[in-house]
């Protein structure tokens, strides 16, 4: 059993608080305070992020609340999300 | 809340008394340091630029050699010059008696004779001021009279979930208590820019953060090149950093929850009147950044990283801290704070923060930070373009 820690209410990913190892299971605090399990689709380093539901591409991927990236690949629950499956968002410009 | 400091004939109150031997450019820099080795409370550092600068770069490494020198910190400034440099020796002192009335000398290699000669009668004056400085005491003054710099460098995903948070709450703290804080990196606001923008004081401060964040972006689209290939390092993303927006989403995370009052250009100083957090416009690059804080008047900073860094400065105290307890536990020798309970115990961001504000009260008052001890000095300046 691993621990990950969901950051923000409305975040897709969470970061696991110790590597966790395929099929194995992941428990974090979900946005209501309950205690959610997730079964780890593959290796997840240490502080690494980890999808806490199906992001589609193209789909924001949500941390802190914030988008900090998008999905450049289907990312299946329980997967590692990382350079490999997202990129930054386009930027706006902002003034 | 108060601390034991300098007062200084400037006004303003710094937390050490060095004497700086500065080098107006790359060809002074050992020739500095040399004179620095010789002299009990001299400190010197390699700057790196100073020369065969176009005007907008000259004029940031003439902020960071004022800055510095004008630093509270500093008692007095030796300037050491080539002599043929664009930063001529006269521009430098210039630039500093505009800033400060602090005791300042400049010597130049080319005028003296080369750099035996130069030394010779470098190290008489710096034994002199330094002999000077030794005799001030520490008086007590208000927490109001500290600026505390922040940074972030070698982020891993902690320093976002722990070590920034944790740093956060000793900036509200310190602004709580009358005293200015300085949020740093405009690179790594990309991404969180909308945040900062929604806490400015006001319409003209919330323009500002979005301009230079701006101007940031558009100056390396027009160099052709796009500032995310260079930001994440490498290390941020073996950390587990995915992108410059996660990065910069963890990265604010260092100012707290405080209004923005104010937004500074690179190295300018911060007024002495302004109180509360205050932006300013540096690079990503910790040894720059560091810098233009310290050239701004801050006489100590907090950094927090994930991966480990030693970096330190020559006339400020850089309190090294962590939110990964691996990092705390193979770095312990650089890293003096670990925020790792934060995640490791579930502990919250105030409780670490009541400790940490603490230990920023107990450097300012004399103890050596671990980079301090160590004797890491490393100093750079934002740049513009290439040398020329």
């Amino acid at each position: 059993m691993a621990y990950a820690l969901m950051i923000h209410p409305t975040d897709n990913v969470a970061v696991v608080t110790e590597a966790v190892r395929p099929g194995e299971d992941v428990l974090y605090e979900d946005a209501n305070g309950g205690q959610v399990c997730l079964k780890a689709a593959g290796d997840v380093p240490v502080y690494h992020k980890i999808a806490l539901r199906d992001i589609a591409p193209g789909e924001q991927v949500l941390k802190y609340g914030k988008t900090i990236g998008v999905a450049t690949a289907p990312i299946a629950k329980g997967e590692h999300v990382h350079c490999h499956n997202i990129e930054s968002p386009e930027r706006k410009e902002l003034i | 809340m108060e601390f034991y400091g300098y007062r200084r004939s400037d006004g303003r109150v710094g937390i050490r008394n060095h004497v700086l031997i500065l080098p107006a450019s790359i060809c002074a820099s050992d020739t500095a340091e040399m004179i620095a080795r010789q002299v009990n409370g001299a400190v010197s550092f390699h700057n790196q630029v100073g020369c065969s600068q176009v005007p907008s770069d000259m004029q940031y490494a003439l902020d960071m050699m004022a800055g510095l020198a004008a630093n509270p910190n500093v008692y007095g400034t030796i300037v050491v010059a080539a002599g043929c440099e664009t930063c001529q020796c006269g521009m430098v002192m210039d630039a500093i008696a505009a800033r400060t009335n602090k005791p300042l000398h400049g010597l130049i290699i080319q005028k003296e004779g080369g750099t035996i000669r130069l030394i010779e009668k470098a190290v008489r004056l710096a034994r002199e001021m330094a002999a000077e400085a030794s005799t001030l005491r520490r008086e007590k003054f208000p927490v109001s009279e500290l600026i505390l710099g922040t940074e972030c460098g070698g982020s891993d995903p902690t320093s976002g979930i722990a070590a920034n948070p944790v740093i956060g709450k000793v900036s509200d703290a310190l602004v709580a208590d009358g005293g200015t804080v300085i949020l740093s990196e405009t690179t790594e606001f990309i991404g969180a820019e909308s945040i900062l923008a929604d806490r400015a004081k006001d319409e003209h401060v919330r323009r500002r953060i979005l301009e230079i964040v701006e101007r940031y972006e558009q100056h390396f689209i027009r160099n052709g090149e796009n500032v995310r290939l260079g930001n994440p390092t490498p290390g941020n993303k073996e950390g587990g950093l995915s992108t410059l927006e996660e990065k910069s989403l963890g990265c604010i995370h260092k100012g707290g929850e405080s209004v923005i009052q104010a937004v500074y250009d690179y190295a300018k100083p911060i007024p002495t009147d302004v109180k509360g957090l205050v932006i300013m416009d540096t690079p990503g690059n910790d040894a720059s950044s560091i810098a233009g804080m310290l050239a701004g008047g801050a006489q100590i900073v907090v950094f927090s990283s994930g991966r480990g860094t030693p970096l330190g400065s020559p006339i400020a105290p850089v309190i090294k801290i962590t939110g990964n307890d691996a990092t705390f536990r193979m770095m312990e020798d650089n890293i003096d704070f670990n925020a790792a309970p934060v995640i490791t115990e579930q502990k919250k961001p105030a409780q670490l923060g009541e400790a940490l504000y603490k230990m920023v009260l107990d450097c300012c008052d004399g103890k050596l930070s671990k980079a301090e001890a160590l004797g890491f000095t490393e100093t750079a300046v934002m740049r513009a373009c290439n040398y020329v």
